[in-house]
């Protein structure tokens, strides 16, 4: 097998089920976590100023309201920077070496920047400025969660 | 400088202690063992009196409370107790900055800053376990279910967006690592001390996570260091010649710790860097000695730019091994050996090559130290910097 499709065709995704994501103890950030559920990419924005912020606070930073929701966004992103971990820290992942993180600018949500992996061929070409798109990741783990991934187009 | 708050010249370091450092886990004592020893050492090298020790500040969460330390020792009162948030090394200039604000608010006579940790004793420092919880909650689920544990993998983007921006080369860190591995040839305490680095090991060495090789990445040690400081008028009466505080500033750019802006290709100096040398009145031309701190060799690229040696676009030229070893080059850098080659003690060890420096007792001696800068912890946040000289100003 090599090493393309052994990342992309892993049943429980590209990094196993090593982390389930979770809101706050307080309940901060339940709302993207279920939009992301339901296969939707939403960003915390204020409903008074409008201004995009991320991550998740309880004040919008910009005008200080407490009026805040969520938007949905196009899933549709460049990729700003990116690394290949070779090094890994968890014994969950010792056999998913390497593997590629994104950090992805999104230009429909005030240029606010979220984090998750670049699926595929872990030695692909990674191309800084290139545009990208949200994949879905289901883990259908007994409590089951999904994660926001990235795909070079 | 007119109508302007300034350190400058106020508070001095009377005395430098440091334990043995050692790998991490490798401690033979406990670590309040190591954080007394410390201390027991900066007031010997100070002569003074450890009783006389009236202050104390710490980073990092450090787990030696000025309470205990001060119970431990007998000292005759405490009158400041002070200790930054977080930020991994990014508070050591910041704890002696606070040690000198104590002092000249007249709040304490004898601060010692300090650091200590012993991780085969509590754990290892920096990362979240080999055995994560089944759930990353709150600000960790943006990142840590993508395989982000670790400082390392949380900066290592940043310095692949300034490469890309600025067409920096791994050369430039790895004149970094060199620097640090060549100094630590000369000092004594120096963990990889009798390991040179060649820049073919660090071209061969194994990637941790892309653009840093092994040799990029600060080593993890157990060990104390301490430092005690007085008013300027005070630090006439003891042995060593004062090194006096010229300047310092602590914090963070606006909003450099959120997820949305993971990535950001800054060492998060932009800010401190100019209240840094206001403070001090002088500018990166005057600078002798630098040590700057080496979590990853692309932090201390990324800072170096960012206090104005050099320009982005001037770092392939600038980030040489002839630039940067003592005692001829052009800005010596980490001259004990820094944290990738001395010891990770949080950066404090860093702090104390710069005070040695300036008293002429360095390994790596730099002729006629007059303004010796060192910068704690770049890339997290808060992070501070320092600049400590032979004269008042």
């Amino acid at each position: 097998m090599t090493t393309q499709t052994r990342q992309t065709e892993r049943k429980d995704g590209y990094l196993g089920h090593m982390l389930a994501p979770a809101p706050s103890p307080d309940g901060l950030g339940k709302e993207f976590w279920d939009a992301v559920r339901r296969h939707e990419l939403v960003v915390q924005r204020c409903n008074d100023c409008k201004q995009y912020q991320w991550g998740p606070e309880y004040i919008c930073y910009h005008c200080h309201s407490f009026n805040l929701g969520y938007q949905k966004v196009s899933g549709r992103g460049r990729l700003y920077t990116w690394e290949r971990v070779w090094h890994p820290l968890h014994e969950k992942v010792a056999d998913r070496v390497p593997y590629i993180i994104a950090i992805v600018e999104l230009p429909d949500a005030g240029n606010v920047r979220m984090v998750g992996n670049l699926v595929g061929d872990p030695l692909q070409q990674v191309r800084i400025g290139s545009e990208v798109e949200v994949v879905f990741e289901d883990h259908a783990t007994a409590d089951p969660y999904t994660l926001v991934q990235w795909r070079q187009l | 400088m007119a109508n302007r708050n300034t350190v400058r010249g106020k508070v001095a370091v009377i005395g430098v202690g440091e334990t043995t450092y050692y790998k991490r886990g490798q401690s033979p004592d406990p670590e309040f063992v190591l954080m007394l020893k410390a201390v027991l050492k900066a007031c010997q090298d100070a002569g003074l009196d450890p009783r006389e020790i009236d202050g104390f500040a710490s980073y990092s969460d450090d787990r030696n409370s000025s309470i205990r330390l001060g119970d431990a020792l007998g000292v005759k009162q405490i009158n400041f107790s002070n200790m930054v948030w977080g930020g991994g090394g990014g508070g050591g200039s910041a704890a002696m900055a606070n040690a000198a604000a104590g002092i000249i608010a007249g709040y304490a006579d004898y601060v010692v800053a300090y650091r200590g940790l012993a991780q085969g004793q509590f754990g290892r420092f920096g990362g979240s376990g080999r055995a994560p919880a089944p759930v990353a909650a709150g600000a960790a689920a943006f990142t840590a279910p993508y395989g982000i544990s670790s400082p390392g993998q949380s900066y290592a983007p940043r310095m692949m967006r300034y490469m890309h921006d600025h067409g920096v080369k791994q050369a430039a860190m790895r004149a970094v690592a060199m620097a640090s591995y060549h100094h630590a040839q000369s000092n004594p305490n120096a963990v990889m001390r009798g390991r040179p680095l060649t820049e073919e090991m660090y071209d061969n060495s194994r990637w941790i996570t892309e653009p840093f090789h092994l040799f990029d990445c600060c080593l993890e040690n157990d060990g104390a260091a301490a430092v005690i400081l007085t008013s300027a008028e005070r630090a006439r009466d003891f042995p060593h010649k004062p090194v006096y505080i010229l300047g310092a500033a602590q914090g963070s750019a606006t909003r450099n710790g959120t997820v949305g802006n993971f990535g950001a290709p800054t060492s998060n100096f932009t800010t401190l860097a100019p209240r840094l040398y206001a403070q001090a009145g002088v500018g990166p031309k005057d600078v002798d000695v630098l040590q700057s701190y080496e979590n990853f060799t692309g932090g201390v690229v990324m800072s170096i730019v960012e206090h104005g040696f050099c320009e982005p676009e001037e770092v392939n030229e600038f980030f040489t091994t002839k630039n940067f070893y003592a005692p001829t080059g052009k800005l010596p850098l980490n001259t004990s050996g820094g944290n990738l080659a001395e010891c990770y003690m949080h950066g404090l060890e860093l702090n104390i090559e710069g005070v040695r420096q300036v008293r002429g007792d360095s390994h790596s001696q730099v002729p006629d130290v007059e303004i010796s800068m060192v910068t704690s912890g770049p890339l997290t946040q808060p992070i501070s910097n320092m600049i400590m000289s032979s004269e008042r100003g």
